[in-house]
């Protein structure tokens, strides 16, 4: 079943004609919409792209989370619709309050932009359920801002709940407990730092990106 | 009452402060000693207009917990005096 996909674009957003770009080589359709609009059409499924979504000014998704857009997507994942964010749509969703926890700076204070290694920590949301538990797959990274951070009461409720939907293997920027994405109590609000749209063909060194794009569509 | 508010944003303590780090690794090679601890945060500047300085900072604090800070990784202080503005 393809999805008709809304991919969030904000002022800065950088990634969103690759979104697009993988979900239609993947069958599914999508629209951009940018971040004044209070609708999100059609669409059944909604990507917050990455990028520097209003310069990332104050912090990464601060300003982002009081766009209009963000309303209809905070309806759209309390109505149980899929959502996933990377990378700055990860921030974005934390400061929106849909993924708890919070991204800080990279612990070895570089920027970094490379391929990684996650695990499939767990099938049961929506960004792995065509994939398999402890399965590795090869996703690239490009952030300053992807240490996840949260309290430990949180942490807790994460593992308990079985929440931590991708590790890295070798952690590259001092992510707590290795996390690389999570996700929402209903488990349709996935947020990673990793870039899956760009994992979508031979040329990019990966197509790992494609298993999980295609768990959502 | 028009006060005038600045806010204080630090990052909170375990939290990774690329920028201060690499100021003080540069201190020694610019011939500073004994410097330490060194963190680098905002200070937001703004006016805000109230009915006196317990509802400025009640607004304030409100600002600053909903979007000023992110309280999972940040802490914040606030100064605020009353603003010297010319009699209308």
């Amino acid at each position: 079943m393809a999805r008709h996909v809304a991919v969030i674009r904000f002022p800065g957003t950088n990634c969103e004609f690759d979104v697009v770009e993988a979900v239609e080589s993947l069958g599914g359709t999508a629209e951009i919409v940018f971040h004044d609009q209070t609708s999100l059409g059609a669409a059944d499924a909604v990507v917050v792209a990455g990028g520097f979504a209003h310069g990332d000014y104050l912090r990464p998704g601060a300003i982002a989370r009081f766009s209009p857009v963000m309303d209809a997507v905070g309806v759209f994942a309390a109505a149980g619709g899929p959502v996933v964010g990377i990378c700055n749509g990860f921030q974005v969703l934390t400061e929106a309050g849909l993924l708890p926890g919070a991204l800080q700076k990279n612990a070895g204070l570089k920027f970094r932009c490379e391929m990684s290694e996650l695990r499939v920590e767990t099938t049961d949301s929506v960004l792995t359920s065509a994939s398999s538990v402890g399965r590795v797959v090869r996703i690239p990274i490009n952030h300053f801002e992807g240490n996840y951070t949260c309290s430990d009461e949180t942490l807790a409720e994460l593992r308990g709940e079985d929440r931590i939907v991708f590790r890295y293997v070798d952690n590259p920027n001092g992510s707590v407990d290795d996390i690389a994405g999570v996700c929402s109590a209903g488990r349709n609000v996935v947020g990673l730092m990793p870039h899956p749209e760009r994992a979508c063909h031979e040329l990019l060194g990966s197509t790992d990106g494609r298993e999980l794009l295609a768990s959502f569509l | 009452m028009t006060f005038d508010a600045v806010v204080h944003v630090s990052l909170r303590p375990g939290i990774a402060d690329p920028q201060g780090a690499t100021i003080e690794r540069a201190l020694p090679a610019l011939g500073f000693e004994g410097v330490s601890g060194v963190g680098v945060g905002k200070a937001i500047s703004f006016r805000v207009e109230a009915a006196d300085e317990a509802a400025a900072r009640s607004l304030v604090e409100d600002l600053c917990h909903r979007f000023l800070t992110n309280p999972v990784i940040e802490d914040s202080s606030i100064t605020l005096q009353p603003a010297d503005v010319p009699v209308a």
